[in-house]
Protein backbone atom coordinates (compact mmCIF):
# COMPACT_ATOMS: atom_id res chain seq x y z
CA UNK A 1 0.00 0.00 0.00
CA UNK A 2 0.97 3.90 -0.63
CA UNK A 3 1.62 6.00 2.06
CA UNK A 4 1.23 9.92 1.98
CA UNK A 5 2.52 12.51 4.24
CA UNK A 6 1.49 16.27 4.68
CA UNK A 7 2.68 18.73 6.23
CA UNK A 8 5.03 18.47 9.31
CA UNK A 9 4.15 14.91 8.97
CA UNK A 10 6.21 14.95 5.40
CA UNK A 11 8.98 17.47 7.36
CA UNK A 12 9.46 14.93 10.50
CA UNK A 13 9.21 11.29 8.73
CA UNK A 14 11.25 12.88 5.49
CA UNK A 15 9.31 11.26 3.10
CA UNK A 16 6.33 12.44 1.41
CA UNK A 17 5.38 9.19 -0.24
CA UNK A 18 6.21 5.79 0.16
CA UNK A 19 5.46 2.15 -0.73
CA UNK A 20 4.95 -0.41 2.63
CA UNK A 21 3.96 -3.68 3.34
CA UNK A 22 3.17 -4.22 6.65
CA UNK A 23 2.76 -7.66 7.91
CA UNK A 24 -0.87 -9.55 7.22
CA UNK A 25 -2.51 -8.71 10.43
CA UNK A 26 -2.32 -5.07 9.98
CA UNK A 27 -5.56 -4.98 9.13
CA UNK A 28 -6.77 -1.44 10.67
CA UNK A 29 -5.69 2.22 10.38
CA UNK A 30 -4.63 2.00 14.03
CA UNK A 31 -2.92 -0.85 13.58
CA UNK A 32 -1.18 0.37 10.58
CA UNK A 33 0.14 3.46 12.49
CA UNK A 34 1.01 1.15 15.52
CA UNK A 35 3.48 -0.62 13.02
CA UNK A 36 4.57 3.34 11.00
CA UNK A 37 5.86 4.23 14.59
CA UNK A 38 8.43 1.34 14.08
CA UNK A 39 9.41 2.16 10.62
CA UNK A 40 12.33 4.28 12.02
CA UNK A 41 13.03 7.61 14.70
CA UNK A 42 11.49 10.38 12.23
CA UNK A 43 8.04 7.90 11.86
CA UNK A 44 8.25 7.70 15.38
CA UNK A 45 8.40 11.15 16.47
CA UNK A 46 5.85 12.22 13.90
CA UNK A 47 3.38 9.65 15.08
CA UNK A 48 4.01 10.17 18.75
CA UNK A 49 0.42 12.00 19.41
CA UNK A 50 -1.97 10.60 17.30
CA UNK A 51 -4.39 12.65 18.33
CA UNK A 52 -3.03 15.10 16.02
CA UNK A 53 -2.99 13.16 13.10
CA UNK A 54 -5.80 12.62 10.98
CA UNK A 55 -5.70 9.73 8.46
CA UNK A 56 -7.39 9.57 5.09
CA UNK A 57 -7.61 5.93 3.38
CA UNK A 58 -8.57 6.47 -0.17
CA UNK A 59 -8.76 10.16 0.01
CA UNK A 60 -11.52 9.42 2.77
CA UNK A 61 -11.35 10.39 6.40
CA UNK A 62 -10.93 7.31 8.20
CA UNK A 63 -11.17 6.19 11.89
CA UNK A 64 -8.59 4.24 13.66
CA UNK A 65 -11.22 0.77 13.45
CA UNK A 66 -11.36 1.20 9.86
CA UNK A 67 -9.56 -1.48 7.40
CA UNK A 68 -6.75 -1.04 5.25
CA UNK A 69 -5.72 -3.16 2.48
CA UNK A 70 -2.98 -3.96 0.08
CA UNK A 71 -3.27 -1.63 -2.61
CA UNK A 72 -4.78 1.36 -0.78
CA UNK A 73 -3.90 4.69 -0.63
CA UNK A 74 -3.32 6.02 3.06
CA UNK A 75 -2.64 9.43 3.75
CA UNK A 76 -1.23 11.20 7.52
CA UNK A 77 -1.65 14.79 8.14
CA UNK A 78 -2.60 17.07 10.74
CA UNK A 79 -5.78 19.03 11.53
CA UNK A 80 -6.58 20.38 7.98
CA UNK A 81 -6.30 24.67 8.30
CA UNK A 82 -7.68 25.91 4.89
CA UNK A 83 -9.89 28.87 3.70
CA UNK B 1 -21.42 24.42 -9.73
CA UNK B 2 -17.82 24.20 -9.54
CA UNK B 3 -14.90 23.32 -7.74
CA UNK B 4 -11.34 24.38 -8.95
CA UNK B 5 -8.37 24.36 -6.95
CA UNK B 6 -5.12 26.35 -8.47
CA UNK B 7 -1.80 28.24 -7.83
CA UNK B 8 -3.39 31.27 -9.94
CA UNK B 9 -5.46 34.45 -8.30
CA UNK B 10 -8.66 34.47 -9.69
CA UNK B 11 -10.99 37.66 -10.44
CA UNK B 12 -13.67 38.04 -8.24
CA UNK B 13 -15.94 40.15 -10.27
CA UNK B 14 -15.40 38.12 -13.66
CA UNK B 15 -16.82 34.91 -11.18
CA UNK B 16 -19.79 37.07 -9.68
CA UNK B 17 -21.06 37.90 -13.33
CA UNK B 18 -20.05 34.57 -15.44
CA UNK B 19 -22.21 32.66 -12.04
CA UNK B 20 -25.35 34.90 -12.64
CA UNK B 21 -25.21 35.61 -16.51
CA UNK B 22 -28.31 34.41 -17.94
CA UNK B 23 -30.20 32.74 -15.21
CA UNK B 24 -32.98 34.72 -14.24
CA UNK B 25 -34.29 32.89 -11.27
CA UNK B 26 -30.83 33.96 -9.09
CA UNK B 27 -32.59 36.61 -7.10
CA UNK B 28 -29.49 36.44 -4.93
CA UNK B 29 -25.69 36.09 -4.63
CA UNK B 30 -23.42 35.28 -2.20
CA UNK B 31 -20.00 35.35 -1.71
CA UNK B 32 -16.51 35.08 0.44
CA UNK B 33 -13.85 35.96 -0.46
CA UNK B 34 -10.29 34.54 2.07
CA UNK B 35 -7.55 36.76 2.18
CA UNK B 36 -3.83 36.20 3.83
CA UNK B 37 -3.19 38.43 6.58
CA UNK B 38 0.27 40.46 7.96
CA UNK B 39 -0.49 39.43 11.18
CA UNK B 40 -1.32 36.14 12.96
CA UNK B 41 -1.66 35.75 16.60
CA UNK B 42 0.15 38.75 17.17
CA UNK B 43 2.72 37.72 14.78
CA UNK B 44 3.56 39.06 11.87
CA UNK B 45 3.27 37.24 8.50
CA UNK B 46 5.62 37.54 5.57
CA UNK B 47 3.77 34.96 3.43
CA UNK B 48 2.18 31.75 3.73
CA UNK B 49 2.62 28.40 1.57
CA UNK B 50 -0.82 26.38 0.98
CA UNK B 51 -0.47 22.67 0.99
CA UNK B 52 -2.75 20.13 -0.27
CA UNK B 53 -3.54 16.66 -1.07
CA UNK B 54 -4.34 16.66 -4.92
CA UNK B 55 -7.53 14.23 -5.68
CA UNK B 56 -8.84 14.39 -2.00
CA UNK B 57 -9.12 17.74 -1.70
CA UNK B 58 -11.32 18.09 -5.10
CA UNK B 59 -13.10 14.94 -3.73
CA UNK B 60 -13.73 16.81 -0.18
CA UNK B 61 -14.72 19.95 -1.60
CA UNK B 62 -17.67 17.97 -3.91
CA UNK B 63 -19.01 16.37 -1.30
CA UNK B 64 -18.91 19.70 0.61
CA UNK B 65 -20.91 21.22 -2.59
CA UNK B 66 -23.30 18.41 -2.69
CA UNK B 67 -24.28 18.54 1.04
CA UNK B 68 -24.94 22.72 0.68
CA UNK B 69 -27.11 22.05 -2.51
CA UNK B 70 -29.34 19.12 -0.35
CA UNK B 71 -29.78 21.49 2.13
CA UNK B 72 -30.47 25.08 -0.20
CA UNK B 73 -32.31 25.61 -2.94
CA UNK B 74 -28.82 26.29 -4.94
CA UNK B 75 -29.59 27.55 -8.62
CA UNK B 76 -25.22 27.64 -8.54
CA UNK B 77 -22.39 27.86 -6.42
CA UNK B 78 -18.45 28.23 -6.95
CA UNK B 79 -15.45 27.06 -5.16
CA UNK B 80 -12.05 28.30 -5.70
CA UNK B 81 -9.03 27.29 -3.29
CA UNK B 82 -5.16 28.41 -4.05
CA UNK B 83 -2.61 26.67 -3.27
CA UNK B 84 1.57 27.88 -3.09
CA UNK B 85 3.09 31.04 -1.79
CA UNK B 86 0.90 33.53 -0.94
CA UNK B 87 2.00 37.00 0.88
CA UNK B 88 -0.39 38.93 2.63
CA UNK B 89 -3.12 40.87 0.62
CA UNK B 90 -3.11 38.25 -1.75
CA UNK B 91 -6.88 36.02 -2.19
CA UNK B 92 -6.81 32.88 -0.95
CA UNK B 93 -10.52 31.39 -1.24
CA UNK B 94 -13.60 32.07 -2.91
CA UNK B 95 -17.10 30.78 -2.57
CA UNK B 96 -20.37 32.35 -4.39
CA UNK B 97 -23.39 30.99 -4.19
CA UNK B 98 -26.28 31.88 -6.06
CA UNK B 99 -30.27 31.67 -4.89
CA UNK B 100 -33.96 32.81 -6.12
CA UNK B 101 -33.54 34.01 -2.69
CA UNK B 102 -30.87 35.68 -0.28
CA UNK B 103 -31.36 33.72 2.61
CA UNK B 104 -30.63 30.61 0.68
CA UNK B 105 -27.45 32.55 -0.80
CA UNK B 106 -26.78 33.90 2.33
CA UNK B 107 -26.51 30.77 4.86
CA UNK B 108 -25.34 28.17 2.41
CA UNK B 109 -21.98 30.74 1.42
CA UNK B 110 -21.50 30.44 5.44
CA UNK B 111 -21.72 26.63 5.63
CA UNK B 112 -19.58 26.47 2.90
CA UNK B 113 -16.44 28.44 3.93
CA UNK B 114 -16.75 27.06 7.72
CA UNK B 115 -17.26 23.38 6.43
CA UNK B 116 -14.40 23.60 4.33
CA UNK B 117 -12.03 25.25 6.95
CA UNK B 118 -12.14 21.71 8.95
CA UNK B 119 -12.70 19.11 5.67
CA UNK B 120 -10.84 20.42 3.03
CA UNK B 121 -7.39 18.86 3.14
CA UNK B 122 -5.24 21.77 3.18
CA UNK B 123 -2.48 23.07 5.28
CA UNK B 124 -1.02 26.42 6.13
CA UNK B 125 2.72 27.20 6.30
CA UNK B 126 3.55 30.50 7.83
CA UNK B 127 6.68 32.85 7.15
CA UNK B 128 7.82 34.99 9.87
CA UNK B 129 10.55 37.14 12.02
CA UNK B 130 10.96 33.98 14.13
CA UNK B 131 11.15 31.13 10.76
CA UNK B 132 8.25 29.13 8.99
CA UNK B 133 5.52 27.02 11.01
CA UNK B 134 2.63 25.06 10.42
CA UNK B 135 -0.91 26.57 11.71
CA UNK B 136 -3.10 24.70 13.94
CA UNK B 137 -6.02 24.41 13.66
CA UNK B 138 -8.10 26.61 15.47
CA UNK B 139 -11.21 25.00 17.83
CA UNK B 140 -13.27 28.28 16.84
CA UNK B 141 -13.38 26.72 13.20
CA UNK B 142 -14.45 23.20 14.43
CA UNK B 143 -17.55 25.31 16.46
CA UNK B 144 -18.08 27.22 13.69
CA UNK B 145 -18.56 24.27 11.51
CA UNK B 146 -19.81 22.42 14.51
CA UNK B 147 -23.20 24.59 14.01
CA UNK B 148 -24.36 23.17 10.87
CA UNK B 149 -24.64 19.74 11.79
CA UNK B 150 -27.61 19.64 11.78
CA UNK B 151 -29.23 20.57 8.85
CA UNK B 152 -30.73 24.05 8.70
CA UNK B 153 -34.36 23.55 10.15
CA UNK B 154 -35.80 26.50 8.17
CA UNK B 155 -35.42 26.49 4.72
CA UNK B 156 -38.14 28.65 3.56
CA UNK B 157 -37.48 30.67 0.33
CA UNK B 158 -37.74 27.87 -1.71
CA UNK B 159 -36.22 28.29 -5.12
CA UNK B 160 -39.84 28.26 -7.08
Amino acid sequence: MKVLYFAWLKAKTGVSEQEVSPPAEVTTVAALLDWLKGQGPGHAEALADLSVVKVAVNQEYARPGDPVRPGDEIALFPPVTGG
Amino acid sequence: MAIRVQLEDFDVGAELEALSAGNHRIGGVASFVGLVRDLAEGEAVAAMTLEHYPGMTEKQLAKIEAEARARWPLEDCLIVHRYGRLEPGERIVLVITASAHRQAALESCQFLIDWLKTQAPFWKLEEGPEGSHWVEARASDDAAAARWAEPADAKPDAAE
